[in-house]
């Protein structure tokens, strides 16, 4: 295990962290027990000793950056400011639900407020889609990050390949997650992808990577910060790979009997919460009254927001019907938030000679790979100056960002291995 | 082209000016473009090179780098990034370069795109474009017909124009309309037919169809190139004393139920004419529309005049013989009209 290193993380923040991988866990304990009780109208999946990966990555987002969570990551939600109640009425079909009934689990965004798009259960649709809002958002002037989570299984479809080299081509300020929790289903990683370290997808496009510990929320945080701060400076998207394990089966009816028993005592011995605590506690962020003080806001939080969720009603009937087209400004106004001048983007000062303009474009010096030196026209702006040091480990602390916090960049280049471009 | 012009003009316009079905599909991008910075276009080889058919030409020129991207051969990173885009209140333009290969974005589309507004209140208003049809030996993955994968989508809208005037108006209505369309632009029109466009702005109202010709002893239902197909054998039919009411559907989701019910209560009589194959073509849920909403009204079985069910062949004589030509549409028609 890293020895996990205080980086620059207030003890608000340490036991922010703490807060929510707690809160995580159980806002998907009680929905175990509403399994149970048969009150969960579908599936219910686990991310049983993956919430350092949800609560860490997220929590180095800005309020006005995206996420796109997938089924295992309901601490991200939670860390974006969603309530529990939403999640217990998603999952129990509610009419109070934000889909309203019309769809389950975290299916569900939030356009407006809390910047959340909604997943659907085919795996790698989401990184293109989150390309796509990390390019309009840098086009707008908001400077806004994106980020989405994939596992092992999902980065073997072909819209993860070409969602990640969109986002490459473009130096999309987009952060992807790679949550190599080990199994597919019932199916092991090193059957589905013949690489030891699945941060090594990255090299086939030409950007940055990052492995990191899962179940260590501080090593998870610290990597994510970096990357957040890289890509909204322009640097592209970076990959992270967490390793992790799923605790439990695909979902509640499977037992993953498949798991090897040594694999699961292994990782049950590295639960990402106890091993925060215990940091936590040797470290004097943590004591006995704080830990009972938690414990008491999470029993009383959570009995009140099962509550308003097993009261809401089903949806009527009739709501299947309709909602298929917004109707025009009455159903959604679609305004797209202008954070720089308009007459940037549009004529005369939009328009351009339009030839490519590429010094040493096929010259034979391997001109044609990602160092290429391709302008776009007279618009050299857009290509973001690459990092002097090429990507590679010991000079982050250089860089203006890092500059600010060196402790921050020295812990994460001591929790987190960096995977160098090439 | 018989009948091209005539389903072109729509009459009130000051100043017009006669302009090519591809030209009006340039027009529209780049006005809506002028009108809103929030429109933008993607898609393969569409800005420097203008285009596989230069349907973009000079866009870039004006618009910039930002506003007109060329992407790497990716069709479901391309709906993809359109539909975050599309979160931002932008209103992204999808190119694919032969509408054939919109079917590698499929999943995209059909789950990402198209239930969004349903599932998360997210409405996706991008538009995705590009060349279709056949008649121009483009082969089996250069001349297909994809619509009805989508039509049969909720959430949706599929657009399939026939004259520049509608082109251009459905395509400004297309960009404007808060809901994801596919546009349909049948390649086999682009540069053979000519028709006379308002030189102010203008739309043309998604979901609605238009009479083309007005008739009393049977209806033509049709779009796109079948349109000019049908005409042609409209006026071989009033030679022989038949008056056949043409419609141009225009929109095929939504469909104007409306305009096909008013047609089909006068003629007592329908023929559906589409390039697409018969079986899941559009025709056959027109059948049991008038089935279910006009069957009193109905004089004669609901005929179908489609291409074959094949994959649409290469060679100039197969795909002749693949394709519904006016003399097919004629037969067909004189056959209901003995109802």
């Amino acid at each position: 295990m890293t020895k996990q290193m205080p980086g620059e993380l207030t003890r608000q923040q340490h036991l922010d962290l703490y807060y929510y991988m707690r809160l995580n866990r159980a806002v998907e304990d009680a929905m175990v027990k509403l399994f149970r009780q048969n009150k969960i109208v579908g599936g219910l999946y686990s991310s049983l000793g993956q919430e350092a990966i949800s609560v860490g990555t997220c929590y180095a987002l800005e309020k006005k950056d995206w996420i796109a969570p997938m089924i295992r990551n309901i601490g991200a939600l939670l860390v974006k400011g969603v309530p529990p109640r939403d999640i217990f009425m998603q999952h129990m079909a509610k009419y109070d639900s934000p889909t309203k009934g019309r769809d389950g689990t975290s299916h569900f965004g939030d356009l407006e407020n809390l910047h959340i798009v909604s997943p659907i259960s085919m795996l790698g649709d989401l990184i293109p889609v989150m390309t796509g809002v990390a390019i309009g958002g840098r086009y707008l002037g908001q400077k806004v990050v994106t980020m989405t989570w994939i596992g092992d299984g999902g980065s073997s479809t072909g819209v993860f390949h070409e969602g990640l080299n969109l986002a490459a081509t473009q130096k999309a300020p987009f952060v992807l997650i790679l949550e190599n929790n080990l199994w597919a289903y019932s199916t092991p990683v090193r059957r589905q992808v013949p690489l030891e370290n699945l941060a090594d997808r990255a090299k086939a496009y030409g950007i940055d990577s990052y492995i990191v510990d899962g179940n260590n929320v501080v090593a998870v945080y610290n990597a994510a910060r970096e990357a957040v701060e890289r890509a909204r400076g322009g640097e592209g998207p970076i990959l992270i790979e967490a390793k992790t394990f799923r605790r439990l089966g695909h979902a509640q009816h499977d037992p993953a009997e498949y798991v090897p028993k040594e694999m699961r005592a292994y990782w049950e011995a590295r639960d990402p919460i106890a091993l925060y605590e215990k940091f936590l506690t040797a470290e004097k962020l943590l004591d006995a009254a704080g830990k009972k003080a938690i414990d008491d806001k999470l029993d009383t939080l959570l009995a009140a927001e099962r509550e308003f969720a097993e009261n809401s009603p089903m949806p009527p009937p009739e709501f299947a019907e309709g909602g298929v087209y917004c109707t025009g400004d009455d159903c959604h106004k679609i305004r797209a938030k202008w954070e720089r001048p308009i007459a940037e983007v549009t004529p005369p000062k939009s328009s351009v000679k339009a030839v490519w303009n590429v010094p040493g474009f096929g010259s034979g010096k391997g001109s044609g790979g990602a160092d290429a030196p391709i302008h776009f026209g007279d618009t050299p702006q857009l290509v973001a100056e690459r990092p002097a040091n090429n990507g590679r480990p010991g000079k982050a602390a250089a860089k203006p960002a890092a500059k600010n916090a060196p402790k921050k960049a020295k812990a994460a280049a001591a929790s987190a291995s960096r995977k160098g471009r090439r | 082209m018989a009948g091209a012009n005539g389903g072109a003009t729509n009459g009130s316009a000051s100043r017009e000016a006669q302009i090519t079905f591809l030209e009006a599909i340039r027009q529209a991008m780049f006005e809506e473009m002028e009108r809103d910075p929030a429109v933008l276009l993607m898609g393969e080889d569409v800005g420097v090179y203008g285009g596989a058919f230069k349907t973009s030409e000079g866009l870039l020129e004006r618009f910039g780098w930002e506003r007109v991207i060329d992407t790497p051969i990716s069709e479901s990173a391309i709906i993809g990034a359109a539909c975050g885009m599309s979160y931002l209140g932008l209103r992204p333009i999808c190119e694919m370069q032969f509408i054939d290969f919109i079917v590698c974005a499929f999943n995209q589309i059909t789950n990402f795109v198209a239930k969004g507004h349903y599932l998360w209140n997210a409405p996706a208003p991008i538009v995705i474009r590009g060349p279709s049809g056949g008649g121009v030996h483009g082969g089996p993955f250069h001349s297909a017909n994809p619509e009805m994968y989508f039509v049969h989508t909720p959430g949706l809208k599929v657009i399939y124009p026939s004259t520049p005037y509608d082109a251009k108006g459905l395509l400004k209505a297309a960009v404007r309309d808060n809901n994801p369309v596919l546009f349909f632009e049948h390649k086999f029109l682009y540069r053979r037919i000519r028709g006379e466009v308002p030189a102010e702005d203008y739309t043309v109202p998604i979901g609605k169809a238009a009479v083309r010709r007005e008739g009393r002893h049977l209806t033509i239902l049709s779009y796109a190139a079948m349109i000019h197909t049908s005409l042609e054998a409209a006026d071989a039919l009033a030679k022989e004393g038949i008056e056949a009411e043409v419609i141009d559907l225009r929109t095929l989701l939504p469909i104007d139920e409306e305009t096909i019910l008013n047609s089909v209560k006068k003629t007592n009589k329908c023929l559906v004419v589409h390039e697409d194959t018969k079986t899941g073509g559009i025709a056959g849920e027109i059948a049991a529309l008038l089935c279910e909403k006009a069957f009193g009204d109905l004089d004669g079985p609901v005929l179908r005049m489609t291409s074959l069910d094949t994959p649409v062949p290469y060679a100039p004589t197969l795909e002749e013989y693949f394709l519904p030509n006016a003399k097919k549409v004629f037969a067909a028609a004189k056959e209901l009209a003995r109802y």
